[in-house]
């Protein structure tokens, strides 16, 4: 007898190679692992096997399909930048016309010192904002040079804008979509 | 935090395409000329110095499940206690002070929109304050995998 799992939660996880060949459940508990990491072992594929009733190549197989897919965009170290020394951290926010604001964003997106970028709703009256852009920075000196640069180079000078530094990090961790908190 | 030549060389290598093998510290060990278990001894220390927060992979947020940006304006006396208060609800995976009337800024993850929207309104509801709930409609790069510059770092 089979017990199919409630799809909601599977929302997302590929099937391996076609339906019953890999416990469904088996991925939706290596996912729930991955996004706490993996583990600091000789052989962590094989750990995360074990964790998960799946095999070591079927968590190997099931890794790459999910790089493959596009659903991992990137495996490696996570590193936490405060903690290495980028302490200015600027969120820049700009109230750019709805007709312009894809193409401005593509383009500061290409600003090298830039590390994320996006567009968001407004929330009129008390959030304008419609753009995202985030600088890493070492100190606040330099992240306003950046600034400086961008807004020449982009001709943003009429442009509402507003730099909200951090002064603290309260939670960084990754993104845990299917594990339990 | 100083790091010697070899945990630079760690983290230039390997941000993205860490080894999907069966020993991988040990591919990554012969690229960088050191042992294996040293490789896995350099990964556990910098994740306890809290310079790593992890080995693994980065889901893609759109595809992975439900997320929110989100911010509240907490009087500036209650800012631990507001900040405590969201790091207790479910889902919560960065939480940050910021310069403004807004001052405590959230990403909110959850397996799907409804369970993300019962969670906001439960959080709103507990912290009695107006939340911006920002969606992203279009991210145009979204990726914190960048070159680290060492020389730029105190």
């Amino acid at each position: 007898m089979t017990v199919s799992p409630s799809t909601d939660y599977l929302a997302g996880i590929p099937d391996i190679a076609g339906p019953g060949s890999v416990s469904a459940w088996g991925l939706l508990r290596l996912r729930r692992q991955l996004e706490l990491g993996i583990p600091l072992t000789q052989r962590p594929y094989q750990a995360l096997a074990e964790m998960t009733g799946l095999s070591e190549q079927e968590v190997m197989a099931a890794i790459r399909q999910w790089q493959a897919q596009g659903l991992i965009k990137r495996f490696g170290l996570v590193v936490r930048h405060r903690t290495l020394g980028y302490t200015a951290n600027a969120m820049v926010v700009w109230d750019i016309p709805d007709d312009q604001v894809q193409n401005l964003g593509r383009s500061l997106a290409r600003a090298p010192f830039i590390t994320l970028c996006y567009q968001r709703p407004r929330r009129q009256p008390d959030w304008p904002y419609n753009l995202f852009c985030m600088i890493h920075g070492v100190d606040r000196k330099l992240v306003f040079s950046q600034l400086t640069t961008l807004i020449t180079d982009h001709s943003l000078e009429q442009v509402p804008h507003a730099v909200l530094f951090s002064t603290r990090a309260y939670r960084q961790r990754g993104g845990r979509y299917v594990s339990h908190d | 935090m100083r790091l010697d030549n070899t945990d630079r060389q760690l983290i230039n290598l390997y941000q993205r395409e860490l080894p999907v093998c069966e020993r991988p510290y040990e591919e990554m060990s012969r690229k960088l000329g050191i042992a294996e278990g040293e490789v896995i001894e350099r990964l556990q220390s910098l994740q306890d110095s809290q310079v790593l927060s992890r080995v693994g992979p980065v889901f893609e947020h759109s595809r992975a499940g439900a997320s929110l940006l989100a911010a509240v304006a907490a009087p500036e006396e209650q800012m631990d206690l507001v900040a405590a208060r969201i790091n207790r609800a479910p889902g919560v995976n960065h939480n940050y002070a910021r310069e403004h009337t807004y001052n405590l800024w959230f990403v909110m993850t959850a397996p799907d929109e409804d369970t993300l929207e019962e969670r906001l309104d439960d959080l709103e509801h507990k912290l009695r304050l107006p939340m911006l709930r920002l969606p992203m409609v279009e991210g145009y790069h979204i990726d914190l995998g960048f070159d680290i510059d060492w020389e730029a770092l105190p």
